[in-house]
């Protein structure tokens, strides 16, 4: 009960009640803020700390390197062609390891999703072990994987490519069961009233329905997927990023090769960047074409 | 578009049904024809037939046993005579001099239990190894001669490998190798061996409960020094490793969110009229988020050189462009009615953006900002690897020993954790902070917030 005698509190009252909580809220936001500056500041120093060349010393040689690059890309302009022909198989390689870990990762990750969803896993005991095994394939950095197949495999594209892989399922798994759990069951429903079996009725009741916004989530992995190859081709898993630690190691010299793979990498990501996120606009937001059928 | 043609006949209709049927069958058996052979095509650009051939699965094999057991050695040099014993056969998981494990007796001559019956007697001449069911190997190392071995009569089984020079047995219960220089004798053990304290440590083999009684004793800060001062598992280094590596991924993605944030209203068709300024702007973003993380660690590292704060400075750069445009996304989104109401009350410029714009957009930053923090963490492992700082320097390097794989498996292990760490804390925070989040507010976020 809340007591009627207190009728209604004066004017002043409610101000000062106001002001007061205006105040307190004001100080509570200036000591997260004042928190917040000192936990980036601490941990700035602490970095610059740990690092081998410290800030105040290297920001003024941060574009020494990439001046270096150019200006001898620029003398040895007429090579740059033939350079970025020589390297167009290494491009290949590196699409081919994101395109085909994406195409594995998706298809594991529609897997584990449907696994992991009430009411379309076949068999509900075990969502939560799915569950956990995205969440496991999730966590891992793809380097780690790669490191170690390496180690086993050799070096080359499949180590990139497996360890792409399982991120990429994990990763999907996730945002895919989340789409899932949106979808209608009436469908599904019905298709077991016809006699249908588990995989019929999740390729004809399931996937119709969350199959755009699955697509539109592959395409963005594949657009992650161009930068990890890339990246992990450095550690020595072949592609683009393998020919630039090459070319990189020799040193000055090389440079015009350098930046004919740095030229690649750049185009491919923004054009790859440009395709999938125009393809992902149609998807979500559709187009008149795809409203039919 | 979807106006019906009423006059139509019955054959047309169903030639129409036919068509579309005919399309849809297409489509449902074409599309994994296509990914079908996509992947046979990778198949063989990555020459996946060649790579068993090239694979080497012993490396697997020693990979997996040594990530959870390890070895201990026993060496005798034969000119010497000396006889010493190392875990993993480290000089930092020695045994001081004169001391050997308890399955070994030293003296003139050196008695080595391997269990089962199978037992390695280093003599002051000759190594001899009784092996149940088979008998007794010897073998006499000397200078001039190589190495002597002893069979017991019948054929040479495919474990005992003899040579003038060398000979080596490998069976269940270890290994014994004798050259003309040494003797050493392999047993393996599960687990991981010195986790805690290594042979100098006056705690070794103290178990559990004698621990929390010498802790008591006013010993808790030197038994927590032996520990963090593991030489083999260097314990300090490892979580000096993984808070750099979180510390890159927190300067990382919020210092990208400090300078993202005014960079984006100079991106918006809202907040700035100036179309050149902002199409530049939109074009920067654009190209720090196309160059990509791998080419800023390195240009970043030639300036700074390894460590930290590179990583931390790549991951900024990279991902201002990726907030930039996110940002600015959000912005142009905001409600005008608010702004104008926050005006109409009289507040200048500044007051505007505070009460009109910021309270409209913080629900995206924070739950992007927290989202890439996570991701981050896991780029933080990958771009350590590469500049040389963090929990993935440690793990390339245990990698490239290619003996340590239980360190390899112990990082990996943290690392998982670490993100698995992450994801649950940013998760929480993001619940804790935006808890007016609407339901379909939250879902645009996560479509949005997947971008990495």
């Amino acid at each position: 009960m809340t007591d009627l005698t207190a009728g209604s509190p004066t004017v002043d009252q409610i101000r000062a009640d106001y002001t007061e909580m205006t105040r307190r809220k004001r100080v509570y936001g200036g000591i997260l803020l004042i928190v917040f500056v000192a936990l980036m500041a601490a941990g700035f120093r602490t970095a610059d700390d740990r690092n081998a060349g410290s800030f105040a010393d290297g920001w003024h040689r941060i574009f020494d390197y990439p001046a270096e690059v150019l200006s001898e890309t620029w003398e040895k302009i007429d090579a740059l062609p033939a350079n970025l022909v020589k390297f167009f198989p290494a491009l290949v390689e590196t699409i081919n390891i994101a395109a085909a870990s994406t195409l594995i990762g998706t298809i594991a990750g529609t897997f584990l999703a449907l696994m992991s969803t009430r009411g379309m896993a076949l068999w509900p005991a075990l969502i939560p072990l799915f569950r956990r095994i995205a969440d496991i394939c999730r966590a891992i950095p793809e380097i780690v994987i790669a490191l170690v197949l390496i180690f086993i495999l050799g070096g080359g594209p499949v180590p990139a490519m497996i360890a792409i892989a399982i991120h990429t399922a994990g990763a999907l798994g996730k945002l895919f069961s989340e789409v899932n759990e949106n979808a209608s069951l009436k469908p599904v429903e019905g298709l077991a009233s016809v006699g249908a079996n588990w995989s019929q009725r999740m390729y004809l009741g399931v996937i119709p329905q969350v199959g755009p916004n699955y697509v539109s989530y592959a395409l963005l992995r594949f657009e992650i997927n161009i930068r990890a190859s890339a990246i992990l081709g450095f550690v020595g898993a072949g592609g683009l990023g393998y020919e630039l630690r090459n070319s990189m190691s020799w040193g000055q010299g090389k440079y015009d090769q350098a930046a004919a793979i740095f030229l690649l990498l750049f185009v491919t990501i923004v054009v790859v960047d440009q395709i999938s996120g125009h393809l992902r606009d149609r998807l979500t937001h559709g187009s008149e074409k795809g409203a039919r059928a | 578009m979807s106006t019906f043609a009423t006059d139509l006949s019955l054959d047309e209709l169903k030639a129409e049904a036919d068509r579309l049927f005919s399309r849809k069958r297409l489509i449902n058996f074409g599309l994994p024809a296509l990914v079908l052979a996509y992947l046979t095509y990778v198949f063989f650009a990555f020459d996946v037939p060649g790579l068993a051939g090239r694979a080497n699965w012993e490396n697997g094999k020693t990979l997996v046993a040594d990530s959870y057991s390890y070895k201990t050695h026993i060496e005798r040099d034969n000119r010497t005579g000396e006889v010493s014993a190392a875990i993993e056969g480290e000089r930092k998981g020695a045994y001081p001099e004169g001391q050997a494990p308890d399955w070994v007796a030293l003296g003139e001559t050196t008695v080595i239990d391997l269990e089962d019956g199978h037992i390695v007697r280093f003599g002051p001449e000759t190594v001899e190894y009784d092996i149940p069911g088979y008998g007794t190997v010897r073998a006499t190392p000397t200078r001039s001669a190589g190495v002597q071995a002893e069979l017991p009569a019948g054929d040479v089984p495919d474990w005992i490998n003899v040579s003038k020079n060398r000979m080596a047995i490998t069976t269940d219960a270890g290994r014994l190798t004798v050259t003309r220089n040494r003797s050493e004798v392999f047993r393996y053990f599960n687990g991981w061996e010195l986790f805690f304290f290594t042979l100098d440590s006056p705690y070794y083999g103290k178990s559990f409960p004698q621990l929390i009684g010498l802790a008591a004793n006013g010993e808790a800060g030197a038994i927590l020094n032996d520990f963090w001062t593991n030489k083999m598992w260097r314990h300090q280094d490892v979580a000096w490793a993984i808070f750099e590596t979180i510390l890159m991924a927190f300067l990382g993605t919020l210092g990208a969110g400090i300078v993202a944030l005014p960079l984006a209203f100079l991106a918006t068709r809202n907040f700035n009229p100036l179309r050149s300024v902002r199409f530049l702007t939109r074009r920067v973003f654009d190209f720090v988020r196309g160059v990509d993380a791998l080419i800023w660690t390195v240009v970043l590292a030639r300036a700074f050189g390894p460590g930290p704060l590179t990583g931390a400075l790549a991951i900024l750069v990279t991902d201002t462009g990726t907030f930039g445009k996110i940002f600015s996304e959000a912005l142009e989104n905001v409600d005008q009615k608010q702004i104008e109401g926050v005006q109409s009350t009289g507040a200048n410029a500044p007051q505007r953006y505070r009460f009109g714009v910021i309270p409209q957009v913080t629900p995206v930053l924070l739950s992007q900002l927290l989202y890439f923090l996570e991701s981050n963490t896991r780029s933080a492992t990958v771009i350590g690897a590469i500049t040389g700082g963090g929990i993935g320097l440690l793990l390339t390097q245990a990698i490239i020993t290619q003996k340590d794989w239980e360190e390899v498996a112990y990082y990996i292990v943290l690392i998982i954790l670490m993100v698995m760490l992450m994801d649950w804390f940013s998760g929480w925070l993001r619940r804790r902070l935006i808890q007016g989040e609407t339901k379909p507010q939250r879902k645009k976020a996560k479509i949005a917030s997947s971008a990495s």
